[in-house]
């Protein structure tokens, strides 16, 4: 029987023929924990009496949520991850090494792969066609002690996108638009695949926003085909040999397909205190909001590409002075590129405070915590109350074009202009 | 039998308000971040509940993060299950993995601190203070299993390796 991409990876990694609703054990290729789910990871592989840990060096322990230590606890914590990949011989990922999801995109994962990860964003793997799925730290512990876990084999939503975006339009507004047409319940337990012409010539970089953001629709995994871009991706990140092309069989099973016209995107916010509250720019709710704090960063849009959107709107100008803006790179590899590039020198005229790559103000446990009925525009991918470390604060979700926008003018404002 | 008072949340109860980013450096001291549990959506919950109490929330209860401290913290405050319309994935399966009863049903009808009692091997909700019951279904048999373990861990080292 013909296969979606999920069907195709997951049979492979179970020894036999899956579907949709099957439930299979299947095998592990890379996990990944951070220090928020890392110490409750290690402390079951230690309740389950495990040593040896089944892959080492497809292990990463990221520091990357609370790095630097803003804490007493959390050092202590980090020490214990340390001390973990000391013992285990698992690699660590250390303060200003960068976000996990950034960072196993560089470095760790290929397609067909199966990564499972301690974070609900690990789905943005599935950018380069491998089954990469969020879970806690239990199931994640059991994967890395014992190189395996069952899963249940998701329907997928296929979602075929068609047409070229307008300038000022970003696969951030693609992906919003589509979680406030399908609901932050929309995909729960199912795969999403993006597919059509448009998703064939977006890079790898900005199919990673798409996949990124498919647990804010519930979904298991985001899945995309892994074609000539994805080789693109792996060589730049010196692994081309890693590349293989895969994708979903044509007549393959979907429990529903949506057709996109990408030219039709508007600008997309998400308003508080869910993904799926979304407004196009140029709804009237959007018209005078002043903005306390703006933040261009994360997993989500903290990439070199991003970096440069913002850059270009921000270079010569001034943030404004009811604003504030944070710059936080994804990764080490991206802060490098951003120093390289000039871009570092940008944001510091205009303004900006640049922080150390990492998960940054998006988790609320330090480096940009709202005051209380504070209004932040951030590149992140949640929204949530209480998500910036104060339940009083609010959070609107946009691209990295409406972020810098928005900073130089003080209040939300439509990046077509820029 | 799990027998006690229903507190209601509303829809979309995130792990953020359940385990919020703020004291994140509690999650190595979850009888601690256990005191604070929901906080940030019913701030008097954690201090006036009682043992066995039950969590009734509305659609897509627990999303957001992974966080497995969300329904840890949930079980250890001494809520008997938590019962919402549906469930956000990541945090259904953690609950199982930690041992949290969860239960997929209708709740429009349960008002607040209603008596309820729910049979996980029947599959019944009694709304005893309404006098209605409601069925919901049974969890796939894998789940069952390591719910009946007490959680994943304990299912592990009792099968010695993890085959379903």
């Amino acid at each position: 029987m013909a296969e979606t991409l999920v069907e195709k990876i997951l049979s492979a990694h179970a020894g036999r023929k899956l579907a949709a609703g099957d439930i299979a054990v299947c095998t592990v290729d890379v996990c990944l924990t951070q220090d928020g789910t890392g110490p409750l990871a290690v402390r079951q592989i230690e309740k389950l009496g495990i040593d040896k840990i089944r892959n080492p060096a497809r292990t990463v322990l990221f520091i990357d949520h609370a790095a630097p230590s803003p804490r007493r606890e959390l050092s202590n914590d980090h020490m214990l991850l340390r001390a973990f990949a000391e013992k285990t011989g698992a690699e660590l990922s250390d303060i200003g090494d960068g976000v996990c999801h950034q960072v196993i995109m560089e470095r760790h994962l290929n397609p067909g792969e199966v990564l499972i990860g301690a974070d609900s964003h690990t789905c943005t793997g599935g950018a380069i066609g491998a089954f990469a799925t969020g879970m806690g730290s239990t199931d994640v512990g059991v994967g890395i002690a014992l190189g395996k876990t069952w899963l249940r084999v998701p329907e997928t939503l296929k979602f075929v996108v068609r047409g070229d975006f307008v300038p000022g339009v970003y696969a951030k507004d693609l992906i919003l638009h589509i979680i406030g047409m399908i609901g932050a319940d929309g995909a729960t337990y199912k795969a999403m695949e993006f597919a059509g012409a448009t998703i064939d010539k977006m890079t790898v970089p900005e199919r990673m926003v798409l996949s990124n953001m498919a647990v804010e629709a519930g979904a298991k995994c985001g899945l995309i085909a892994s074609d000539e871009n994805t080789r693109r991706f792996l060589a730049e990140m010196g692994r081309e040999e890693k590349y293989r092309p895969l994708a979903a069989d044509a007549d393959a099973v979907y429990e529903k397909v949506y057709e996109i016209d990408a030219a039709a995107i508007v600008p997309t916010v998400s308003f508080p205190h869910t993904v799926d509250n979304t407004r196009t720019i140029d709804h009237s709710d959007c018209r005078e909001l002043t903005i306390q704090q703006v933040f261009i960063g994360t997993c989500t849009n903290g990439r070199i590409e991003d970096l440069r959107i913002a850059a270009k709107i921000l270079a010569g100008k001034k943030v404004h002075h009811g604003t504030r803006l944070i710059v936080t790179p994804a990764s080490r590899r991206v802060y490098g590129q951003a120093l390289d590039e000039g871009l570092l020198k940008i944001f510091n005229d205009a303004g900006a405070s640049i922080n150390t790559p990492g998960c940054g103000a998006c988790v609320g446990v330090h480096q940009g915590i709202l005051g209380d009925g504070e209004r932040c525009l951030a590149t992140q991918n949640r929204n949530f109350q209480g998500r910036m470390g104060n339940v009083e604060g609010f959070i609107y979700l946009g691209s990295p074009a409406t972020a810098a926008a928005t900073a130089i003018a003080g209040k939300l404002a439509d990046p077509r202009t820029y | 039998m799990l027998q006690g008072k229903a507190w209601l949340f509303g829809d979309d109860i995130s792990t953020d308000h359940i385990a919020p980013g703020r004291l994140f450096h509690l999650r190595s001291n979850l009888p601690e971040l256990a005191k604070h549990v929901l906080e940030d959506a019913r701030s008097e919950f954690a201090g006036e509940m009682s043992a066995g109490d039950f969590v009734v929330g509305g659609r897509n209860f627990g999303l957001g993060s992974s966080r497995e401290h969300a329904p840890t913290i949930i079980k250890l405050a001494g809520v008997s299950a938590v019962v919402a319309k549906s469930f956000a994935r990541i945090f259904f399966r953690n609950a199982i993995n930690v041992g949290l009863p969860v239960v997929i049903c209708d709740t429009d009808r349960i008002k607040e601190h209603d008596k309820l009692e729910v049979d996980l091997a029947a599959g019944v909700l009694r709304n005893v203070t309404r006098g209605y019951e409601e069925s919901f279904p049974a969890l796939p048999p894998v789940m069952t299993a390591i719910l009946q373990e007490g959680g994943l861990v304990p299912y592990v080292q009792k099968h010695g390796d993890l085959e379903i």
